[in-house]
């Protein structure tokens, strides 16, 4: 039996988003056979090019397409989905903050397993899929099985999965939307408005080629001063994880990660940041990467280049008084 | 407005260092530091937020054991009115659809305009919540950081999407939202506080209560299982540097003077 997998694809403004090509991979460790179906839903022109563009990536593409999709509305897209997809299917989506919306009630409404935030694929063994998924923020890893004998809903942590880019599929769009549409657009109680820019501060973090980024472990708002010294120092800016600015110590416009800004340093210090991958997400173009935490076992290790372990109250004001005597 | 807030007992992350057991089965649970899941935190005070400006309840809701009790303790001294404790022996072992299904059937019980629960917990899953809404045939929005209650028919919410803008909704009620960190600053409650709600009466309801079958909860009822824990291999990984610390930070400034990062 060929295997169907099915990937929901998130795009913007006529590209799709880097997950599309991580899902074929996904999808390919599910079941190196497996016939891969992306389902795209939009309108109008930008729909038709996203459609086109991913076509070499899966064997078929299915179209959904309705004005009303100019926005993507989680809450009415499952409803559609339902409406579109076999019994006992397999689906992916990226663990993103779509996926998040879109991916639990699919699999109420599917009655299928739902396997959350996959790191890793292992394969299938008759209705049994392995997985490998992250908990207590990544500091331990477990392999989870799955009873897909009723269908499952995946989300794939995006980044995890290296994007296939072999493009060799030639895949044919197959316009899904008389289908979907079936009984009309589905109501839901939840209305798009609109889209609120976040703001913007006083520091273009996305311009900066050194940043000394800090996260929980500073511990205190006073303890921020040590950071300022050593981006001194260093003559970078400072940034920041996502706790720092839900505790109101800095501006948002400091949020290093995929609810923050996406920075592209040249040196990137991470000082009491744990690693988490809503973080890294938001760092691109490989910068130098020094992790200093006080926990040899922080995921942010396996993504730098060079690490100290040390409390950083401690050691980031001897690093920047070394600095500043090194001149 | 009638608020439930789900929240979930997890070790603290912050305060503990998770390893695995000897034999791989569970982490290493003793010595454990538990806590209130840091997103619940936000989410029993943001509905303690909105009790107090259009009036109605806050009670909070847990699955989990005996020692779960005192979560439910902890968020009643922050200001919620009612806890409910949902415990069994047959609840064991329950995935997050299970979860989600015992949380459904004391909804049924009540009569609530809104649920809250955390955009995620220490699995990282954020499903919880997604599944409630859908069992309830409510309408659903995760990763809320905005609330304004229009009136007693609907909510406008803002959810954070990408890059941190801001999805502006129109919701009706009742509805289930996940709420994200960063939606306000949960007030501090102090062990003397807790010690004040040592005498609140907090329901238990099992299975039996709650008109559960137990094949629906717990082991039965999963369709995903755990088989082991581990620590990946470290791969590449960075060079840890070695040494005093006036050692380290030496090494450290030549790396960084050799790779632009001291301008
Ligand atoms: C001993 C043990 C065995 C387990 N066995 C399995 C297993 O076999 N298969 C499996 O899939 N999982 C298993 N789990 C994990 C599972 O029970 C999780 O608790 C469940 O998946 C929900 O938690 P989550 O972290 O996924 O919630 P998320 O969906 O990530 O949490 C989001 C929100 O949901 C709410 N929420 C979550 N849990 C609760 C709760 N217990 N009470 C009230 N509200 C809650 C909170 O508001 C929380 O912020 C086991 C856990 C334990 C401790
Ligand atoms: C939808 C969604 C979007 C998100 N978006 C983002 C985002 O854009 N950016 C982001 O950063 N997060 C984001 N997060 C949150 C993310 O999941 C993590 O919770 C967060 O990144 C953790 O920040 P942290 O590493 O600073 O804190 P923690 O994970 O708590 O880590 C603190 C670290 O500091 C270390 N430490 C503590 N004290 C010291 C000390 N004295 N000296 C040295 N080290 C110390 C600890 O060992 C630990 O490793 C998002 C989450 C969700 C659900």
């Amino acid at each position: 039996m060929v295997r169907q997998v099915f990937a929901y694809i998130v795009h913007k403004e006529g590209v799709a988003d880097d997950t599309a090509l991580e899902m074929v991979a996904a999808a390919k460790r599910i079941d190196s056979d497996a016939s891969i179906t992306a389902i795209v839903a939009g309108t109008g022109a930008d729909l038709n090019v996203v459609c086109n563009e991913i076509a070499s990536s899966y064997q078929e593409v299915w179209k959904i397409d309705s004005e009303a999709l100019s926005y993507p509305n989680a809450e009415a897209i499952r409803t559609l989905l339902v409406r579109i997809l076999p019994k006992e299917g397999l689906i992916i989506a990226p663990h993103d903050t779509f996926g998040m919306d879109l991916a639990p009630g699919l699999s109420i409404k599917l009655d299928a397993a739902y396997l959350p935030d996959a790191v890793d694929i292992e394969g299938v063994d008759e209705n049994r899929l392995k997985a490998v998924r992250q908990e207590y923020s990544g500091q331990v890893s477990t392999h989870v099985v799955c009873d897909i004998s009723g269908g499952a809903v995946i989300t794939a942590r995006p980044g995890s999965f290296k994007a296939d880019e072999s493009k060799g599929a030639g895949g044919q769009v197959v316009d899904k939307t008389a289908e979907a549409l079936e009984g009309g657009f589905p109501e839901t109680g939840r209305r798009f408005i609109e889209v609120a820019e976040a703001e913007v501060g006083d520091v273009d973090i996305t311009k900066s080629d050194i940043l000394v980024s800090v996260g929980r472990g500073i511990e205190d708002e006073d303890n921020l001063e040590i950071v300022y010294d050593l981006a001194r120092a260093m003559g970078g800016d400072v940034a920041c994880s996502r706790p720092v600015v839900d505790a109101r110590w800095l501006e948002k416009s400091r949020q290093v990660g995929t609810s923050g800004k996406t920075v592209k340093p040249k040196v990137y210090m991470a000082l009491g940041i744990s690693g988490s991958f809503q973080h890294q997400g938001g760092i691109k173009g490989s910068p130098f990467m020094v992790a200093i935490n006080k926990n040899p076992k922080a995921p942010i290790f396996q993504a730098a280049d060079v690490g100290v372990v040390a409390d950083i109250l401690d050691f980031v004001p001897e690093l920047t008084d070394k600095i500043n005597g090194s001149r | 407005m009638e608020i439930l807030v789900c929240i979930k007992r997890v070790p603290d992350t912050s305060e503990n260092e998770i390893n695995v057991n000897r034999d791989g089965t569970d982490i290493e649970r003793d010595d454990l530091v538990y806590s209130v899941n840091e997103w619940d935190n936000y989410a029993v005070e943001e509905a303690i937020q909105i009790r107090d400006r259009v009036c109605g309840s806050v009670t909070v809701v847990t699955v989990g054991d005996e020692e779960t009790e005192e979560v439910v303790r902890r968020e009643m001294a922050m200001g919620a009115d009612k806890g409910v404790l949902l415990s069994d022996e047959v609840f064991k072992n329950s995935d997050g659809r299970g979860i989600a299904g015992i949380i459904k059937a004391e909804v049924k019980k009540g009569k609530y305009d809104l649920i809250l629960t955390g955009a995620q917990a220490d699995d990282g899953a954020g499903q919880v919540g997604g599944m409630l809404a859908a069992m309830l045939d409510w309408p659903y929005a995760s990763l809320a950081t905005l609330i304004e209650v229009t009136d007693d028919k609907k909510i406008k919410v803002g959810r954070e999407i990408e890059g941190g803008n801001l999805e502006m909704l129109e919701i009706d009620l009742p509805c289930v939202l996940s709420i994200q960190t960063g939606i306000n600053e949960p007030r501090y409650v102090g062990i003397r506080g807790i010690r004040k709600t040592a005498s609140a009466e907090i329901p238990v309801h099992g299975a039996g209560d709650l008109g559960l079958s137990p094949e629906s909860v717990g082991k039965s009822g999963s369709k995903i299982k755990q088989l082991d824990y581990f620590v990946p291999d470290a791969g590449e990984g960075a060079e840890i540097l070695e040494g005093s610390v006036d050692e380290i930070a030496e090494k450290l400034v030549e790396l960084l003077k050799a790779r632009g990062g001291i301008k």
